[in-house]
């Protein structure tokens, strides 16, 4: 069969970086192709080559067995290609229709009644599941994936390169997305799926293709893989993919929440009145699709957030309970509430980025002691200790943490997180971005804590995680707590399932 | 699908952001831009002007370094600029954009000249000396406090309400000095007889308690910023305010203090300007410098070491392009001309420090 698209030994550098080196791989007409790599290993930035965002320092790029030059994103769609990114490239305020107008050439007329007869037919004949005459902001994370995808396919492409689509999808969306490219493949159009997701990388593709650190390890056929040797290809050696769950050993209440109300700054009810109970010694999941108020929870816990009246958080101490609501994160530590947070946002809320360890691992003890003058000792002997026992990578204490990988600017912050000695220990999102090492060792430090009686809520997305790692999940779906599942008799289906559908007469379906 | 498009070269010239030069390198290249602009400015004199290039940048540099008095004048209005950026260094760091420096000044050193004629005749030296210490830095620390509570209390806009404030002190200094001068033409020196409240030389030098005042608050404000619990919450709340409220900061509270210490400073820098050099009091005490601080404290990135040396290139510039208007009796835009040059070439060799291009063609050997 023929090619679609040939790389061949194409490299990129951004400054001392190399993101892809000596790169060379194939994608034949009418396959899906996984890119499979870890996080930083540089899939992003080889499609951002042929989607004509980035242009390669080496090497030659063949469309359809031809020589080109991509010099823009015009230039690849007027060769067929387009790239669907993790963040969409749509206008809000238009509709779906509106939106695919968008794509036309100057030349074509501005005819809608045209449009929207071409667009209903590409809906049709791949069996998207779109309506035309949405408005974006109405629609759902999956609604504007989708237009995204049909908006490419209006232009005419023929070859399709997913980033990361799943990441941010039910299993029950990630099912009708996997439906339709597989409609596209019976229509002989080319699809490369950037992840990094190894059972979806086996129920879709045709072949997979590996990249390692820039570098492209290998192809293999998807009938002919394992999981366990897409790992070992993927991380270079051989992984235990096993999360320990030990059983909760005499859990105490920490955290008694009861209807916990957020309105948002623009006056919409973020959290809808959320009841649970967070116990010691377990961990606690919170699932949702992403931006259902998990953030807004978590920050109201650590009195960073203002909440609606009759809320309560009431943390149980060794011998007294203290209502939360309306202290300060000042005052929730100044009570000896060791209230550990690892936040979403890393380096816009947990850490500065502009500042090395040192200066980081102060940042929630810098003003204890008298002096005037800030005490640097401690923290560095912190820093010195965190960046050993985590093995963070940096080429030095004092090295601005922004200058540092994903991965080794959350070991930095759990690692302060942890050495705070944490009563209760918030996560939110964890693992998102860190590779495959750096997520187990996050896991195990929270088994860690766990079994040392620690209250650990863990907000995650990958649900096999949380159905490996939770003692018991609580479901929030628009705001509202949709359910509490015992970590180790729930399925996969039942999360998506509560993730989506209110239970009790809810008004989405 | 039209094929001609893609099969264009590839793109003339590319920037790609460098990782860190060498400390050797980024000297270099500082040294290079001052080079290049002194052989533009040399091929500018000439044709423009037909003097000889050489001669020119003598006089320039006879305008700081002639004699004793030139050299004590330029360093006067070093550390004028210095104290004025040293106050607005914590405020920027924070990114608090108190582009009001002018009218703390003014007001600091409308309180100082209050001072100078209220008691000029009936308190003790040292006493005047410590009222008008004081007053100057009351009345700065309000300027600098109005437009930061405004902001805890509203969430005013900084930015706008600093520099109207601006306006505001001018105002009130204009309608004291008219006042003041009652049916003179101008107010004058005050206490021309007495000279009470007028700094005395010191160690032989007219300047000196100005410099010796402007040396010690350097040395303290660069300490205040990197080592004191202050300076760390300036740093985290200018980071992130997010953050900040995270570490549990009283956000509001650091921009207040934050907003009195750099207002203070500034009132400092009045009582400096109208104690130790002009004796006197008008809408031009603070004379722009106020703005011109602004680019002192950020091209130094708030080290104040660094403050003074860029303070003295920009005084160096201003009083050689002076130098050079009298002697030659150009035109004042010619000698502006030559000095912008230089510092276009110093500023614009950042840019080369922090990115490199790469051009068509020399991709392959450029990566390796």
């Amino acid at each position: 069969m023929e090619n679609a698209i040939e790389l061949r030994h194409v490299t990129k550098t951004f400054g001392r970086v190399t993101a892809n080196r000596d790169v060379s791989l194939e994608l034949k007409k009418g396959e899906i192709l996984s890119l499979l790599g870890e996080n930083g290993s540089g899939k992003t930035t080889l499609m951002n080559m042929i989607a004509g965002i980035y242009y390669p320092d080496e090497g030659e790029i063949f469309v359809n067995g031809r020589r080109v030059e991509i010099r823009s994103p015009k230039d690849a769609y007027n060769l067929g290609i387009a790239m669907i990114h993790q963040h969409f490239k749509l206008v809000d305020v238009f509709t779906a229709l509106e939106n695919i107008a968008l794509g036309l050439d100057k030349k074509e007329k501005y005819d809608l009644a045209a449009i929207r007869k071409r667009a209903g037919e590409i809906c049709e004949k791949y069996r998207f599941d779109l309506d035309l005459n949405q408005k974006v902001y109405e629609m759902s994370v999956s609604q504007k994936q989708t237009l995204e995808i049909v908006k490419a396919l209006f232009r005419g492409a023929d070859i399709l390169i997913l980033d990361e689509p799943t990441a941010v999808l039910t299993p029950q969306e990630t099912e009708k997305l996997f439906d339709v490219l597989r409609n596209m493949r019976k229509d002989s159009k080319s699809v490369v799926l950037i992840t990094h997701k190894l059972h979806e990388v086996l129920e879709i593709s045709n072949r997979v293709a590996i990249l390692r650190k820039g570098e492209y390890v290998g192809t293999v056929e998807t009938k002919d893989a394992t999981e366990s040797l897409l790992t070992e290809m993927m991380v270079g050696q051989k992984v235990e993919l096993n999360i320990h769950r030990s059983q909760p050993e005499n859990p105490r209440k920490r955290l008694e929440i009861r209807g916990l109300t957020v309105y948002s700054r623009e006056g919409v009810k973020v959290l809808d009145d959320i009841s649970f109970d967070v116990y010691s010694g377990e961990i606690l999941g919170i699932a949702g699709v992403s931006g259902n108020g998990q953030k807004e929870l978590l920050e109201a816990i650590a009195g960073l957030q203002g909440t609606a009246e009759n809320s309560s958080i009431t943390f149980y101490g060794d011998d007294a309970k203290m209502q939360l609501i309306g202290m300060t994160p000042r005052k929730i530590r100044d009570a000896g509430i060791h209230l550990s947070f690892v936040p979403e946002d890393r380096l816009g809320m947990g850490l500065v980025g502009s500042m090395g360890m040192i200066d980081n691992m102060m940042l929630k003890s810098y003003d204890s002691g008298k002096s005037f003058l800030a005490d640097r000792k401690g923290p560095r002997e912190l820093a010195e200790k965190v960046k050993e026992e985590l093995g963070v990578v940096t080429p030095g204490v004092n090295t601005p943490v922004s200058r540092l990988s994903g991965g080794n600017v959350q070991k930095v912050l759990v690692g302060r997180e942890i050495a705070a000695d944490p009563i209760v220990l918030m996560t939110a999102y964890a693992v998102r971005g860190l590779d495959i090492h750096t997520s187990y060792t996050i896991y195990h430090l929270l088994n860690e804590q766990k079994e040392k009686g620690v209250a650990v809520i863990y907000v995650g997305e990958d649900l096999d995680v949380l159905l490996d790692l939770c003692d018991r999940i609580f479901v929030l779906c628009g705001g509202k707590g949709n359910g509490m599942l015992d970590g180790r008799t729930a399925t996969k289906e039942q999360v998506g399932l509560l993730m989506t559908n209110l239970k009790n007469g809810g008004g989405e379906s | 699908m039209s094929v001609e498009r893609t099969q264009g070269q590839e793109p003339f010239v590319r920037i790609v952001k460098r990782d860190g030069a060498p400390f050797k390198s980024k000297v270099l290249a500082r040294a290079l831009a001052i080079v290049l602009a002194l052989v533009i400015d040399a091929v500018f004199i000439f044709a423009v002007t037909g003097l000889n290039p050489l001669s020119v940048y003598g006089v320039m540099f006879q305008g700081t370094f002639a004699n004793g008095i030139r050299f004590s004048w330029a360093m006067r209005d070093l550390v004028t600029l210095l104290c004025i950026g040293i106050a607005l260094a914590p405020a920027f760091k924070m990114r608090f954009w108190n582009i009001g420096a002018e009218g703390q000044v003014l007001v600091g050193g409308l309180a100082t000249a209050l001072v100078m004629v209220a008691c000029g005749n009936t308190l003790p030296t040292p006493v005047l000396f410590l009222v008008m210490f004081v007053t100057s830095i009351l009345a700065g620390a309000v300027w600098g406090f109005v437009p930061a509570f405004f902001r805890a209390r509203w969430g005013t806009n900084e930015t706008l309400f600093t520099l109207m404030m601006n306006y505001v002190a001018t105002s009130i200094v204009a309608c004291v000095v008219n006042i003041l001068r009652g049916d003179a033409s101008s107010l004058g020196k005050l206490n021309m007889g007495t000279q009470a409240g007028w700094f005395p030389a010191f160690l032989g030098q007219r300047y000196n308690i100005n410099i010796l005042v402007v040396a010690v608050l350097t040395v303290a404000m660069f300490l205040y910023l990197k080592y004191s619990k202050h300076g760390y919450e300036i740093s985290v709340v200018g980071e992130s305010e997010n953050t900040a409220r995270y570490a549990g900061i009283n956000v509001r509270w650091v921009r207040v203090r934050t907003m009195l210490i750099s207002g203070a400073i500034c009132g400092l820098a009045g009582f400096l300007i109208v104690a130790g050099r002009d004796q006197t009091i008008s809408t031009n005490t603070a004379g722009g410098q106020g703005f011109t601080a602004i680019i002192v404290a950020w091209l130094a990135k708030f080290n104040t070491f660094y403050m003074a040396l860029i303070s003295f290139l920009l005084v160096f510039l201003s009083r050689g392009a002076a130098e050079i208007a009298s002697a030659y009796s150009l035109n004042d835009y010619a000698s502006d001309i030559i000095t912008g040059v230089i510092l276009f070439c110093i500023l614009g060799s950042e840019f080369f420090i922090n990115f490199k291009m790469i051009f068509r063609g020399k991709s392959q050997k450029e990566v390796k």
